[in-house]
């Protein structure tokens, strides 16, 4: 059998801002044979979409293939004239991006961009490439497969652009499709759709692919090969079964680890008789717009929410994306005021805008955010971030102040040395901790985790999550954790909401977070989350009538 | 439900007509800061309590400033622009010709300069850094980091001093060919071009390097797509509304290069008309013109927002 | 994607602080600025000849070695002109640009902070006065209030005041999106710790540079004010008004007319060049 890709020695450079050099991709050799799928797994700057778009003869602005050589179909491409990559380029291998959304021209309808590849190589006449493309919508299972190409890309789904890239990328019959994290983007019941639909047109046109991917959960569903990089190096190549099951790799089995995190180790509940909830929520209805007479704001994002969160124990907030879910963590926090209900901290109701709030109530519930880059300020060095708020709150200064930033570095697992660096120079799981470590300075009794992983690579953020663990029990905080992966939430919460379309769908324990679940919603959202296991995906049964009530695609 | 172009379309007019308005106060009441009693100027020091009572009553002076102010707008509305403090000649009188003058500087510059800017824009934007985009930067920066009155001393040095092609000086009512048209327009026309291209193609430039650097752009790179078509096809329909924009920014920049081309190559527009209003301080007069002047330019800018607005197919 | 993410990896590695080049075109851009400066502050100790003396019997004089630059339409020598001059276009201009910034500046990150009805209203007011072309708010308000030294620089100032708080708005909106600012927020810091602690700092790199252009422009309408006849009034004059002066010469190419020209492009091409040459880090400190 052919290969259809053959990479060899393959070296990229880059050069940064300050106009340095380096090397992002090191020797890196792999094949690709007929109607294979490979999947080039790795965390943020291991290089995989680098690797990649090399395929297509192409690298971004700053970056250059200084080595080596990849040969596509028989022919070598990182020495061709561009005008003869070009060629190649939607006809040989074709490209699906991470954003279909920002991929997808806004100016023209979407029939005309799908097709548009016919046109550039002159492939075939006008008519025969629309009637190819509405064969290719619906393989891809898109709903009105003989109109939607009349729409501009603002008109459809994210989901639905997913797949209408696939059409595009399949439109010039590619010996070769890179897929380029086409599912990040997209929520877990979304997911399933998109991934269905790709492995069904892949498998039946017999087209080799590369599927780049930080996710291993999605990549077991898809690949046959898995390639696991790390810092633009290959760390390890093997069949996905054994890729799962028997890495032979460090690092691999490292990855494996991080992406079922030990579950929490739930405290028992000693006491019977009924104590003052830490934290209470009754009846929350926010949003944005004009508040009317009845307390309905124009735009309902959180539509009578209640909860309780006993002290010492933590509350996993999940649901898709546009669920209200980080809303209501600026609700609790006053950041956006409520227009109805109330948050009642230790019984004691707070009022709902913050600028109200005492400076005492304001450092009891501290808020912490998912994105560590925009969290702390880069112009401060650390050690100033961590001073505003012992200042702020407890009024320290001198001595007493540098001793507890050093402590607070201590109780994160930061080098003290670090206190003089800026934001800039840290890593993103370094950047998450020093988060964690101004709540910390406020002597918080509730933190507001929103998000706080989903940034970060696997790895990092288990670690976070152990991190989180040790200083519940040594300092007796409780944690209202917000996010949208399931397994996160398992690993650190007592107890999980359920929210859909700005409501509190159901409250659970997470042992039961599986088939026996009450509501229908949760059922999906829990089944929809992939496995570490190749059949799962065509095993997988759902309600098809549950599927329709829940989906926004 | 209404189409939320009309509805965009009618709120930037709204916004428009409340922008005059607000213009309209401010230039009424800078030029009512004028110490001393417009009357007594009007008249001179020979005049008597009575005949100076009798004007301010005449010219509504005795009114409080802000009803003078409704007057003075709704005078505005009717066509009524008032009367020159200097030669008490009605001032649509004396700014009529001149409007026209300078309409006509105007749309021959803008005739020449907005197709040759776009296209140096455009294309230097697609050879992005190379020796012809670093000449045409070059060039802009130069012309947009000096003196209007800088380009035209230079182009009367170059073109009638040492080549001596062209008056220095255009005099309007001496035209009587085509020939003579050209000369007579040639300088005020080359230095404003000059001035408002340099703008233009900065921003034209920068307009279209920015939809060069999208994700969609990328996307039809890497379908294959040549250089050409990325711009043509995928790039410009997305610059449109910043590169209408620029355009009329830049020939908003026209109302106010005129001021200095007008004087130094003597012509008579109605820049010049208003200088020399403002050397005589007749005040009705520079009203006016300042009214012409911020009208031109809220229906440059007005008209550029609208095409961005119905251009945006996000909208459709 | 991941390539950007690479990208930022590297940066660790890169010397800190003054780590960036500094390119030859700014640095000669800077040299040449500071010199205008220097000669702002000391002209009347290098001027070779007193500024108003008549020191040539003939007018508009060509350039020798007693008179480098020529004389002017009285016969006045026109280097130590152009070198007084220095004083009026730099120092009105440096006075107002820094008027301009501090009102545009504040009010703009106040707005950003804010927010609601304050923000709104602010805006369109600023905008509305944008929409009278800069020349004829100058010829307005000269008109009205007569001119003075003291007057060109609150017009100057209140003329590009809007512009910089435009720009300063739209940087501090962004930097007001940003987690850290709502963390000091929901920590319960008041106004003036926002703007000043977590505001200002990520915005005052690309708001010095809006300075260097705002005062490009400053410079720009001096001139052009001043060789309208309504800028700075004689005996004095700064650089556009001396071109004002000796426009009679222009028909002679007299270097009285060209050489104050030139100054002005000498000082406003190497600031703007200067910005252009400015290590991006400076520039962009916002978008990090």
């Amino acid at each position: 059998m052919s290969n259809v890709v053959e990479v060899r020695n393959l070296r990229v450079d880059a050069k940064s801002d300050s106009g340095r050099t380096v090397e992002i991709i090191r020797d890196v050799s792999f094949d690709i044979a007929e109607g294979e799928i490979v999947a080039l797994i790795g965390e943020s700057g291991s290089g995989k979409t680098t690797i990649a778009l090399t395929l297509m003869g192409y690298t971004r602005p700053g970056c250059r293939i200084v080595g080596g050589n990849v040969t596509l179909t028989g022919q070598e491409i990182s020495n061709l004239p561009e005008r003869k990559r070009a060629r190649k380029r939607g006809t040989e291998v074709s490209y699906v991006p991470q954003s279909a959304a920002a991929s997808f021209n806004p100016a023209h309808k979407i029939m005309d961009q799908v097709i548009e590849v016919t046109k550039i190589h002159r492939l075939m006449p006008i008519d025969e490439a629309r009637r190819k493309a509405v064969e290719l919508f619906k393989a891809l299972a898109l709903p009105e497969p003989d109109t939607i190409g009349d729409r501009y890309p603002h008109q459809v789904s994210g989901g639905q652009l997913q797949r209408l890239s696939a059409a595009m990328a399949l439109i010039g019959d590619p010996k070769l499709v890179i897929f380029d994290e086409p599912t990040t983007a997209l929520d877990v019941t979304t997911q399933i759709e998109v991934l269905r639909a790709f492995k069904s047109v892949m498998k039946k046109g017999a087209i080799a692919g590369v599927y780049v991917s930080h996710d291993l959960a999605v990549v077991a569903q898809i690949a046959d090969r898995i390639i696991v990089l790390r810092n633009g190096e290959i760390q390890e190549v093997g069949r996905t079964q054994d890729i799962l099951q028997r890495p032979q790799h460090p690092y691999t089995r490292e990855l494996l680890e991080a992406f079922e995190p030990a579950p929490h180790a739930r405290v028992a509940d000693r006491r019977d008789e009924p104590e003052m909830p830490l934290l209470a929520v009754k009846d929350i209805v926010a949003g944005y717009g004009k508040v009317d007479e009845g307390g309905n704001p124009s735009v309902k994002v959180i539509n009578k929410v209640s909860f309780e969160l006993h002290r010492g124990k933590n509350l996993g907030i999940i649901g898709e994306s546009g669920c209200g879910k980080s809303t209501l963590a600026r609700v609790i926090a006053g950041i956006l005021p409520a227009a109805q209900g109330e948050v009642l901290l230790e019984g004691k109701p707070l009022d709902r805008d913050l600028r109200k709030r005492s400076r005492n109530d304001l450092r009891a519930l501290q808020i912490v955010f998912q994105s560590a880059d925009t969290a702390l300020n880069p112009a401060k060095s650390i050690a100033d971030i961590l001073a505003r708020p012992l200042t702020f709150y407890h009024g320290m200064s001198g001595q007493r102040r540098e001793a507890r930033i050093d402590q607070l570095l201590d109780m994160v697992h930061l080098p003290r040395s670090l206190r003089h660096r800026r934001p800039t120079e840290l890593s993103g799981g370094q950047k998450q901790r020093i988060n964690l470590a101004r709540a910390l300075a406020a002597d918080a009794k509730l933190i507001l985790c929103d998000e706080i992983t989903s940034a970060l690579d696997t790895v990092v953020a288990a670690a976070i999550l152990e991190l989180l663990k040790e200083l519940q029990r040594e300092l007796s905080l409780s944690y209202l954790f917000i996010s949208h992966d399931l397994s996160t939430v398992k690993a650190i919460c007592d107890e999980v909401a359920v929210m859909y379309a700005g409501e509190k769908i159901e409250q659970l324990s997470p042992d039961i977070m599986g088939s026996e679940a009450g509501h229908p919603y949760s059922r999906l959202l829990f089944s929809s989350v992939p496995k570490l296991d190749t059949g799962w995906l065509d095993s997988l049964e759902q309600d098809p009538r549950v599927l329709q009530a829940y989906s926004r695609r | 439900m209404n189409s939320p172009i009309l509805n965009l379309v009618a709120e930037r007019i709204v916004v428009a007509v409340v922008t005059l308005l607000f213009v309209a106060f401010t230039i009424f009441f800078a030029t009512e800061m004028l110490p001393g009693d417009v009357a007594e100027i009007l008249l001179g020091q020979a005049a008597t309590p009575e005949a100076v009572a009798g004007l301010r009553a005449a010219m509504n002076l005795d009114q409080p400033a802000f009803l003078r102010f409704i007057y003075w707008i709704g005078n505005l509305f009717t066509g009524d622009l008032g009367v020159s403090y200097v030669n008490k000649m009605p001032i649509s009188d004396l700014i009529g010709g001149r409007l026209v003058n300078s309409l006509k500087l105007a749309s021959v510059t803008a005739a020449i300069s907005v197709p040759i800017a776009l296209t140096l824009g455009i294309t230097a934007a697609i050879l992005r850094g190379t020796f012809y985009d670093r000449i045409v930067s070059i060039f802009t920066i130069a012309v947009i980091s000096v003196p209007e009155f800088m380009v035209a001393t230079l182009s009367v040095i170059v073109f009638a001093v040492y080549l001596g092609w062209l008056p220095a000086l255009s005099m309007a009512n001496e035209v009587t060919s085509i020939g003579g048209l050209l000369k007579v327009f040639a300088m005020p026309v080359i230095t404003l071009s000059f001035v408002i291209s340099a703008q233009m193609i900065r921003m034209t430039r920068a307009a279209v390097l920015e939809t060069l650097s999208t994700a969609y752009v990328e996307m039809a790179l890497l379908k294959g797509a040549s250089r050409r078509r990325m711009v043509l096809r995928h790039a410009l329909p997305n610059a449109l509304g910043p590169i209408v924009n620029a355009v009329a920014l830049s020939l908003s920049y026209l109302l106010g290069g005129v001021i200095i081309v007008e004087t130094i190559f003597n012509y008579p527009g109605i820049a010049k008309l208003m200088l020399d209003a403002v050397s005589t301080r007749d005040l009705p007069l520079i009203q006016s013109c300042a009214m012409i002047f911020c009208l031109g330019y809220l229906l440059l800018i007005t008209i550029a927002d609208l095409v961005a607005i119905v251009s945006n197919p996000r909208l459709q | 994607m991941t390539t950007s993410l690479s990208l930022s990896n590297t940066q660790k590695a890169r010397p800190r602080r003054f780590g960036y080049r500094i390119s030859v075109v700014g640095a000669v851009s800077f040299l040449i600025i500071a010199a205008w400066a220097l000669v702002a502050v000391f002209a009347p100790y290098i001027a070779p000849h007193p500024v108003g003396d008549i020191v040539d019997f003939d007018f508009f004089g060509p350039m020798s070695a007693q008179f480098p630059l020529g004389t002017d339409y009285l016969g006045r020598d026109m280097l130590s002109r152009i070198l007084l001059g220095a004083r009026y276009t730099v120092g009105i201009s440096l006075a107002a640009v820094c008027l301009a910034c501090f009102c545009g500046v504040t009010l703009g990150m106040a707005a950003a902070v804010i927010g609601g009805w304050f923000d709104r209203v602010l805006s369109r007011m600023l905008d509305a006065l944008t929409s009278i072309p800069s020349k004829i708010l100058a010829l307005v308000i000269v008109a009205a209030v007569g001119t003075s030294i003291p007057i060109l620089i609150v017009t100057l100032a209140v003329i590009y005041t809007p512009g910089c708080y435009r720009f300063a708005r739209a940087l501090a909106v962004n930097i007001n999106t940003m987690d850290y600012v709502t963390v000091a927020r929901a920590r319960g810091e008041g106004l003036g710790y926002l703007i000043r602690s977590e505001i200002l700092p990520g915005i005052i790199g690309p708001v010095l540079a809006d300075f260097g252009l705002r005062f490009v422009f400053i410079v720009l309408l001096l001139s052009s004010m001043s060789f309208l006849g309504l800028g700075v009034q004689p005996p004095f004059a700064d650089w556009g008004a001396l071109v004002k002066e000796n426009i009679g010469g222009l028909s002679f190419a007299a270097p009285a007319v060209v050489f104050p020209s030139i100054a002005i492009a000498t000082l406003t091409i190497s600031v703007n060049l200067l910005i252009d040459n400015l290590p991006q880090k400076i520039r962009d400190r916002s978008e990090q």
